[in-house]
């Protein structure tokens, strides 16, 4: 029988992390305060005990740097794992992710790749104000070249990033904050995650819930509010951005007939317009009800702590949302 | 003096330069498309950085790339063909003018966005000193890209972790219509390497042998020392910034005066006190015939099917 260990979500990322790195030289960690402090949210807390300071590089505040060293250190044959702090910060590099890492292949006529991971934490974290509580991930997952994986789950999160740092193409991984010290059942021979596939964590009939990240466990908390007064909420958890699981939303809409999607950040052509946008082309003819997004709402995040709260996706908004879908048409 | 070597040096050069002009033709007649920047002008300074490089050294620079390519090994049809979009172009026609890579020749890009390729040249000496595989890796940029975030990072963290690069501020002066002394509060640009506590140099590119033996000393410190140098090179373009500027911020004048100091003539008429006429003649033959089979070969060439946007995107499987 396979043995399990109960790991927090910032170990199982270091986990992913450390066996990469043992088993290929050309894997490095790079970022603001990786090393001597230990990881700003500790994810990679020890790593420079283990692997010493030529693999785990303190940066100075220098993201468009960094970024872009990586990159270049990337077609020249490494495997950068590029930290932010948090993905906010990383606006002052999106020129690098943008131009470079994403486009480098293409450019080049495909002499060269980019096998690079950025990552960090992404979101709102608790009262952090506008400029921190970025979603990056709508921005990104609209680049083609780019890859963008959003884990929800411990497990998830360790081979996600295995299957990340073994890609041949930039991956860029959003964590979260208020995820990291989550526990989860983590096997011992966890294989790493194919990109782009999503799961079902929850089966239901009525509603399908879509969601990533932070928000895949309000959605399953939606779906027990919801299973209370007799509605049974699907949830599916995406995992991954770019590629996006199409089929495993469309057929999980075709059986329930309704889409509820919810993320962070603002809604405006967002992940969540996409999937809406997916969704009623490809089950237009089962859908029962418009599919519905509950989002950050459209405004820079407030600091005030009621506000913030106001701002992001809650309960009692999902649990509305689903319930104008079903009724409806019912 | 080594006269074949100087020979040599003189046919890149001349090989540079009617490449170019032979683009601006085709430009001209509708086969080149967007944005071409001509190297004329500067060839001294390609020319006589790679002379000094190993094969397998690394070539990171903006996108007035032509001359660097050709430097750097790039054969003359592959590059003509990337300028009209053929298919048998150095990327398969999808970089164009801006984006000459040569993954053979190390040569990682010519780059569209000012300074941000910078940071990325870091990373290429970055992966040397990691590997310790002794290759020494060239930044080549415009005056225009020392004001940009991009290369105080860049040359920030080679200078913090002693990475094996030079970085060459090719100064022509002009930041496309802007001169230097409306951009810039201190016209020596090689000043800016003393805030990193890294070494410097600066000088004219006219005579394309003493831009090979200064540039030689920098990739020297780079090689056995891991150490950076900023270099300032001063040069000037003799056309536009690209195809749709008539220069009307300088004057005819001006122009004149810097063609005097044509770093192409120069060589040639070092190399004349060297050899006889004929030598010459045929070293001048040989270019036009290189030319004349670039040219050949990329109007002769077929354009990229669409096929070819996906595998280029992605390695492996679209992501979608």
């Amino acid at each position: 029988m396979t043995s399990t260990r109960n790991l927090r979500f910032r170990e199982a990322l270091r986990e992913a992390m450390i066996e990469e790195m043992e088993r290929d030289s050309r894997v490095f960690l790079m970022g603001e305060e990786v090393g001597h402090y230990n990881g700003a949210y500790k994810v990679s807390e020890g790593m420079l005990d283990k692997f010493g300071p030529e693999r785990v590089i303190d940066t100075p505040i220098a993201e468009g740097g960094f970024a872009g060293l990586g990159v270049g250190a990337a077609m020249a044959g490494l495997r950068p794992i590029i930290e932010f702090m948090t993905w906010n910060f990383s606006a002052v590099a999106f020129d690098q992710i943008l131009n470079n890492a994403a486009k480098v292949r293409q450019m080049s006529g495909g002499q060269f790749t980019c096998p690079i991971v950025f990552r960090g934490p992404n979101a709102s974290a608790r009262q952090v104000g506008s400029q921190h509580s970025h979603a990056m991930e709508h921005f990104y997952a609209h680049v083609p070249g780019l890859k963008v994986v959003a884990p929800a789950f411990v497990s998830d999160a360790k081979a996600l990033m295995k299957a990340a740092i073994a890609d041949d193409n930039p991956v860029l991984v959003m964590e979260s904050e208020t995820l990291y010290s989550i526990k989860g059942d983590v096997p011992d021979d966890l294989p790493p995650l194919p990109l782009g596939l999503a799961h079902v964590p929850r089966v239901g009939t009525d509603v399908t819930l879509v969601a990533y990240s932070r928000m895949t466990h309000l959605a399953l908390e939606a779906a027990t509010a919801l299973e209370k007064e007799g509605i049974s909420a699907e949830v599916v958890d995406l995992r991954s951005l770019r590629p996006l699981d199409e089929e495993t939303i469309v057929s999980s809409v075709k059986k329930t007939q309704r889409c509820v999607v919810v993320h962070e950040g603002w809604p405006y052509g967002g992940v969540g317009a996409e999937i809406s946008d997916r969704v009623q082309r490809a089950a237009f003819d089962w859908l029962l009800a418009p599919v519905l997004r509950v989002t950050t709402r459209d405004v820079p995040m407030p600091y005030n702590a009621k506000l913030e709260q106001y701002c992001m996706p809650q309960l009692d908004r999902v649990v509305a949302a689903c319930k104008r879908a079903v009724h409806r048409s019912g | 003096m080594d006269t074949e070597h100087l020979a040599k040096l003189y046919g890149q050069m001349h090989l540079i330069r009617r490449l170019e002009e032979e683009a601006a033709r085709a430009y001209a007649m509708g086969k080149i498309g967007g944005f071409l920047h001509l190297y004329i002008g500067q060839e001294a300074v390609a020319v006589g950085a790679c002379a000094a490089l190993e094969q397998d050294d690394y070539v990171v620079t903006t996108y007035r790339d032509h001359g660097i390519a050709i430097a750097k090994g790039m054969s003359p049809g592959v590059m003509m063909a990337e300028l009209y979009g053929k298919a048998t172009g150095c990327s398969k026609g999808l970089g164009g003018s801006m984006h000459m890579f040569d993954a053979r020749n190390n040569m990682l890009g010519g780059h569209g966005i000012v300074g941000g390729h910078i940071p990325l040249a870091t990373g290429a000496a970055f992966a040397s000193k990691y590997r310790k595989d002794g290759r020494v890796t060239l930044c080549f940029f415009g005056d225009g890209a020392v004001s940009i975030q991009g290369f105080h990072e860049g040359v920030s963290l080679a200078a913090l972790w002693k990475l094996p690069i030079v970085f060459i501020c090719e100064n022509n002066e002009y930041s496309m219509g802007t001169p230097l002394s409306r951009t810039l509060s201190e016209e020596d640009v090689s000043k800016k390497a003393i805030g990193y506590g890294i070494a410097h140099d600066r000088f004219f590119a006219n005579d394309v042998l003493e831009v090979e033996e200064r540039l030689g000393q920098a990739i020297r410190r780079a090689r056995s020392e891991s150490l950076p140098t900023l270099v300032e090179v001063r040069t000037y373009r003799f056309r536009g910034h690209s195809m749709s500027d008539p220069g009307k911020y300088r004057t005819a004048a001006e122009l004149e005066e810097h063609k005097k100091r044509d770093p192409l003539l120069t060589a040639r008429a070092k190399l004349e006190a060297l050899v006889d006429k004929a030598r010459l003649d045929a070293i001048d033959a040989d270019v036009e015939k290189e030319v004349e089979a670039a040219v050949k070969f990329a109007d002769d060439s077929p354009e990229p099917d669409p096929s070819v946007l996906e595998p280029t995107t992605y390695d492996g499987p679209f992501a979608s």
